[in-house]
């Protein structure tokens, strides 16, 4: 997706003082990039320790609810560090993000994957054991959740290609 | 035969060739390049976390490690596979990367750092394995490592940087 809208928006963030002066420090990319990068790692670890206790590959002398219980917060507390070193990334370099169509992929990957997480860990805040003898549903919600992380990077990586 | 010669050798196999040339190798490598150094960091740092007495204190060290290093192992194999593979595309241009080289002196230092946690303060976790706060040098054990693979991470963004402006 390229309209003229979003190109002109893009343009218009590239005037900005602060699109300017994030292009113009040669360091400020790739240290925003690193703590992106930092943050993407406490969130794909955490996925994967709660996706390999959905499918009963690791941790399972511990229920879903605890395992959820200490990894969760870890993937909520990491989306706005995400956020907010993905914004100075798009404000340093608006049309090669917004316009890219695997940024926009990423974007929809992100969105569907949260809503994938947030219908997992509700039920197991009013009930703990939500989720117990429905192993073939958290079968399919781990392996989806598994293919849209991996997806997100794999996405990330390529804006930098198109 | 020098180091150089070997490297010359290195990019001119098939492989690298392909890798170099090809259309889409490259990215492609380093995705699964990036996905596993997420994983071989996110994982060891739960680790980490738990030698310093800073996260998972309600479960013994042991088992902590027992779920998480199988992954991290696996991850870090990915990641040394793929790395080399993306070495072999440009081996002369990485080798005299000043960035490329600080990155293998800290990974060198994480695995220094893990042997000598390994072979010492572990040989007796069964005494502290339930404690809270593990013992000092398995603290400092955790922290050099959580530094260590940071350090290794922001040395690798490096290297796209300086090689190839803008491409990152």
């Amino acid at each position: 997706m390229k309209t003229k809208a979003l190109l002109d928006f893009c343009d218009s963030i590239d005037a900005t003082a602060l699109s300017q002066t994030i292009q113009s420090i040669k360091w400020v990319v790739p240290a925003v990039q690193t703590v992106h990068i930092l943050a993407i790692a406490a969130v794909m670890s955490s996925i994967l320790m709660i996706n390999l206790r959905l499918l009963g590959i690791a941790g399972t002398d511990q229920t879903v609810a605890r395992v959820a219980g200490r990894f969760g917060p870890v993937v909520w507390w990491s989306l706005p560090l995400l956020l907010l070193t993905g914004a100075t990334l798009i404000i340093g370099e608006p049309a090669r993000s917004l316009a890219n169509d695997f940024f926009q992929l990423k974007m929809f990957l992100l969105v569907s994957v949260i809503a994938l997480t947030v219908y997992f860990q509700r039920p197991l805040k009013t009930n703990p054991n939500f989720w117990d003898g429905r192993s073939g549903a958290l079968r399919v919600i781990a392996v989806l959740s598994l293919i849209l992380w991996s997806g997100i990077i794999f996405a990330g990586r390529w804006i930098a290609y198109l | 035969m020098d180091l150089d010669t070997l490297l010359r050798a290195i990019e001119a196999t098939s492989i690298a060739t392909e890798i170099r040339e090809g259309e889409s190798s490259f990215p492609f490598l380093e995705c699964v390049h990036v996905l596993a150094v997420t994983l071989v960091v996110g994982s060891i740092s739960i680790v980490d976390l738990r030698l310093l007495g800073w996260a998972s204190l309600e479960r013994a060290v042991s088992r902590v490690t027992g779920s998480v290093l199988p992954c991290t192992w696996i991850a870090f194999a990915a990641a040394a596979i793929s790395g080399a593979l993306l070495f072999s595309s440009n081996a002369i241009t990485y080798a005299h990367n000043t960035w490329f080289l600080i990155k293998f002196c800290f990974i060198a230092l994480a695995g220094a750092n893990m042997l000598i946690f390994q072979f010492g303060i572990h040989g007796s976790v069964a005494n502290w394995d339930s404690a809270a706060t593990p013992p000092t040098a398995a603290r400092v054990a955790g922290a050099l490592s959580l530094l260590f693979w940071i350090a290794v991470i922001t040395c690798g963004r490096w290297v796209g940087f300086s090689l190839q402006p803008g491409m990152g």
